[in-house]
């Protein structure tokens, strides 16, 4: 018998990712974000999640995929990592979903850069496949960036 | 790290600073109670590593502590070398601690040495004529910048002379036999029976091992261990340990629960129900109390931080062969947890620098007077809701004429500048970066660190910091801190449609810029200034520094916000000034590491996260403030900005009736008045009687050609140059202004009246070349050297 695993599961994009049940502390809808000027690019802003300020990354920059649509809002996956917590930007929340250890597989050599360094692997569930993100690594940003 | 271990740390750290304070208080008043608790100390030490395993620990506690034994029963006396191996031992000793909650052992190390010395002490070796005086010397100075630990081991090495002979004394004896022993209820003999036993094995305590032998009444028992139990209680009885992780989280919540407080104000403000009004009113009342309350948990006293201090002062005066007495009034006073973290680092360095440099040498005080002692006093106190820390010392003072020659030296002021100061001015020159008086710089206080890093470290917390100096007698340092970091009062602003939040503390006062903001409003070059009472003001625009993008300016009227940062002044440009209140300051998290604009965020009543402006950083990042140039504590109207080719400060002046000359402000001393009368005639040249000298007067309208404006009026303006010792006076019509400029510089030709032109207030101007014009007048008047 496998080992199952659940993952909190969202859309970028049209992909699907996933990322650890346990690491996520919630999954709320768009909230009002406060810019930080001068801040890497790749911080949207900090928000105000029941009197706690926590970051907000657009987890598209983050992945360098295409910037959003203007008009459609996204939702906050606000995961936990060590101390703190961090919410992840995203397009849609799609379902949290359970799946066994026999169907993952490492992502292909092909897939170089930024994205190999981010995506732990793939799942191969029916119809699609679940892109696994590392989540310390997609919270840690090179402190090189800000000014 | 389980909890055991984690008590065992906490508690055995705190007990090796109290025996560092014991052992300084030791040498100077040996007395049984001291002796009784470092014995103590170490015996707890070592009861408990040896319980958890830590045999490298609990070997140098063991000797340590039969070391203490002999003292204590009177077999040794205390004297230096013994204090000074005990201190040896309490360094050892923390390192294992460190070793042991860094990798969980005592780590790879030798300490035969340190052990060798002990037993050896014990036996009284110390009389042996190699000891103290000689040793010292060599071995005092490595003691104080150097890891102590390995620079004593050795010192202790040239101590020894007879390797370990002495076997040292068997298990210590448990302070219960020997408190029954000396009230009598029982004999030394069942004592030792009672030790044999426990030594064979006996899993049992000693006070039950000589009831259950009929030795000891239980009763007297009891009544002995509660005695034992009560002089063992120095922390006193109503208090009990919390974890700090919790205090702080208790902070947090309690902040938050401001916060909602706060947003259920502001909409009670629009409710009528008397019910609901109420209900808030008493919400408002319990939570500022409850935030007084816990505020309070995070209060400790100084004494955490000063406690470190004796043994400091011990060191460096014994490395500097001074005679020093530490003295510390107010050790009681409370601060925040984090401005005691902070301040720890700058109080040490002033310390340290008040024995090394403050305190003269025992024979020079004695010359000049004073007792032989030199006394370094540390005051605490609260003043309104700020903390006063003092720190005074009856050495030798500052000396300002030193102090500011080497500020001259150092090209941190100008001649100008410095001719202007008080000697308060000049004393406090010692704040600027890349200063340091000490005539040799020793490897124990003046490692570069400086006044300067101390300043800014005060200064980072919110605090101020001042010095005071009676040369010959003293130096009085003084430290100003707020009393809390986590609630402070702001003022709101709003930039680009966004508020920000600056802390009231580094905000000086606010200016409105009505319909007359666009003249307000000057350039230097390129950089904006706007003139405020005389002085010019750096402007820093919030939008361009954090690129929000030109601002929404309400009809050109301009708000500033004139701030503080770092001894600098400069004003904020903002879109708008809202209201001023207390905000909780909550951090920003990693992501935002290099951004030095913000020192954290707040929510604000409305829900809204709002960013808090760093003053500090800001004002660095627009270049108001930066290391290379140094600061000025002198107001001299002298703005240094960036800009290519020479700009000099000038001072415009008029002759005749409409002629204008400007001159570098450098070349003037002071700029004086004297009624009409004061002139009088010798050899042919009109002069003043000035500051004890003749100064001869030059009036520019002769010399330039140009109407004589000046007789008429019954006082003379002059401006005074000095060279040398020899002053000149030269007298102009007006003193206008003083400005910054492009200055174009003529070819150098003697006899000239000019030295190059600027543009001033749109006009050519010409500057004068003073010297030129002197020795135009009189040549040799100011070749000679003038006999001071």
């Amino acid at each position: 018998m496998a080992d199952v695993k659940q993952f909190c599961t969202f859309y970028l994009d049209k992909l699907l990712f996933g990322v650890e049940v346990g690491k996520v502390q919630e999954v709320i809808r768009y909230q009002e974000m406060t810019p930080v000027p001068l801040a890497p690019p790749v911080v949207s802003g900090l928000i105000n999640l029941r009197g706690q300020i926590v970051t907000a990354l657009d987890l598209r920059r983050r992945l360098e995929f295409k910037e959003r649509d203007s008009d459609t809002l996204p939702m906050n996956v606000v995961v936990r990592t060590g101390e703190e917590a961090v919410s992840l930007l995203v397009d849609e929340i799609g379902e949290v979903l359970d799946v066994e250890d026999d169907i993952f597989e490492a992502p292909p050599e092909t897939l170089q850069g930024l994205a190999r360094e981010l995506i732990r692997g793939v799942y191969k569930i029916k119809e699609r496949l679940l892109l696994v993100l590392d989540t310390e690594a997609v919270v840690t940003i090179d402190g090189g960036n800000a000014q | 790290m389980d909890d055991v271990l984690k008590d065992f740390l906490v508690e055995s750290n705190e007990n090796l600073d109290r025996m560092d304070r014991h052992l300084v208080e030791l040498e100077k008043y040996p007395s049984k109670e001291t002796l009784d608790n470092i014995f103590r100390a170490v015996h707890t030490i070592k009861g408990t590593c040896g319980f958890l395993g830590y045999s490298k620990l609990e070997s140098v506690a063991h000797v340590a502590e039969s070391l203490m034994s002999r003292l204590r029963d009177g077999a040794l006396r205390v004297n230096q070398p013994i204090t000074d191996a005990l201190l040896a031992t309490v360094d050892v000793v923390r390192e294992m601690l460190a070793s042991i909650e860094a990798i969980g052992g005592e780590g790879e190390r030798d300490d035969s040495a340190l052990i060798e010395t002990l037993h050896a002490l014990q036996s009284g070796d110390t009389t042996s004529p190699r000891s103290p005086s000689p040793a010292a010397p060599a071995a005092t100075p490595s003691r104080s910048a150097m890891p102590l630990e390995r620079m004593s081991i050795k010192e202790l090495e040239t101590l020894l002379e007879v390797r370990a002979k002495g076997v040292g004394e068997p298990a210590a004896t448990p302070k219960l036999g020997e408190l029954l022993v000396q009230m009598g209820e029982t004999t030394a003999e069942q004592v030792n029976q009672a030790l044999a036993e426990q030594a064979k094995g006996d899993p049992r305590r000693i006070g039950e091992i000589l009831v259950q032998q009929g030795a000891v009444r239980p009763d007297a028992l009891l009544a002995m261990i509660q005695s034992q139990g009560e002089a063992k209680g120095v922390v006193s009885d109503s208090t009990v340990r919390v974890d700090v992780a919790i205090l702080d989280k208790l902070m947090n919540l309690v902040g938050e629960l401001v916060l909602s407080r706060n947003q259920i104000m502001q909409f009670a403000a629009s409710q009528e129900d008397s019910t609901f009004l109420a209900t808030s009113q008493h919400l408002n009342l319990v939570t500022a109390e409850l935030q007084e309350g816990v505020m309070k948990t995070r209060m400790q006293p100084i004494a955490n931080v000063w406690n470190k201090f004796p043994r400091v002062v011990r060191d460096l005066a014994a490395a500097c062969k001074k005679q020093v007495r530490l003295e510390m009034e107010g050790a009681e006073t409370e601060l925040d947890r984090t401005i005691i973290e902070a301040i720890k680092d700058p109080l040490t360095h002033v310390i340290r620098n008040s024995v090394d440099h403050g305190i003269e040498m025992p024979e020079a005080r004695t010359g000049a007077g004073k007792p032989a002692e030199g006394v370094v006093l540390m005051r605490a106190y609260h003043e309104g809701s700020q903390v006063n820390i003092e720190i005074i010392d009856d050495g030798g003072g500052v000396n300002p004429e030193k102090v500011r020659d080497k500020a001259l030296q150092k090209g941190l002021i100008t001649a100008a500048q410095s001719a202007r100061m008080s000697e308060r001015e000049m004393v406090n020159l010692i704040f600027l970066p890349g200063f340091s008086t000490a005539e040799k710089v020793t490897h124990v206080s003046g490692r570069g660190v400086g006044m300067d890093v101390v300043k800014t470290n005060i200064e980072k917390i919110g605090g101020s910091v001042d010095v005071n100096s009676k040369f010959g007698q003293g130096t009085t340092l003084k430290v100003k801190i707020p009393l809390t970091l986590a609630i402070i009062p702001a003022l709101m602003v709003t930039s680009s449609g966004k508020r920000y939040a600056i802390p009231q503390g580094s905000l000086l006062e606010l200016v409105r810029l009505g319909d007359k903001a666009g003249k307000a409003v000057e350039m230097v070059h390129d950089a904006p200034v706007y003139r405020l009472r005389g002085n010019l003001l750096p402007l820093v625009y919030l939008n361009r520094e954090l690129k929000l993008g030109e601002s929404t300016d309400s009809a050109g009227k301009v708000n500033l916000v004139v701030l503080q940062a770092d001894g600098r002044q400069f004003g904020l440009v903002v879109d708008a000034i809202n209201d001023s209140k207390d905000i909780v300051v909550k951090p920003l998290g990693k992501h935002f590491k290099g951004l030095s604009a913000f020192s954290g965020a707040t929510i604000l009543g409305d829900g809204t996260v709002a960013l808090i402006l760093d003053v500090v950083g800001l004002a660095q990042k627009a270049n108001v403030v930066s290391e290379a140039r140094g600061r000025t504590q002198v107001s001299a109207g002298n703005v240094s900005l960036d800009g290519a080719g020479q700009r000099q400060t000038l001072l415009i002046c008029r002759y005749g009736l409409d002629e204008w000359v400007a001159i570098d402000l450098s070349s003037v001393a002071r700029l004086e008045q004297f009624p009409l009368t004061a002139i009088e005639k010798s050899g042919g040249h009109a002069v003043v009687q000035y500051r004890g000298q003749i100064m001869p007067l030059i009036h520019l309208s002769n010399v330039l050609g140009g109407a004589h404006g000046e007789e008429t009026k019954s006082t003379l303006n002059v401006v005074v140059y000095r060279d040398r010792g020899k002053s000149v006076g030269l007298v102009v019509a007006q003193i206008a202004d003083i400005v910054e400029e492009r200055v174009e510089v003529k070819s150098e030709h003697h006899g000239g009246y000019f030295s190059g032109a600027a543009v001033v207030h749109g006009k050519v101007t010409d500057i004068l070349d003073v010297r030129g014009v002197i020795e135009s007048v009189d040549p040799s008047y100011l070749a000679q050297e003038q006999a001071a």
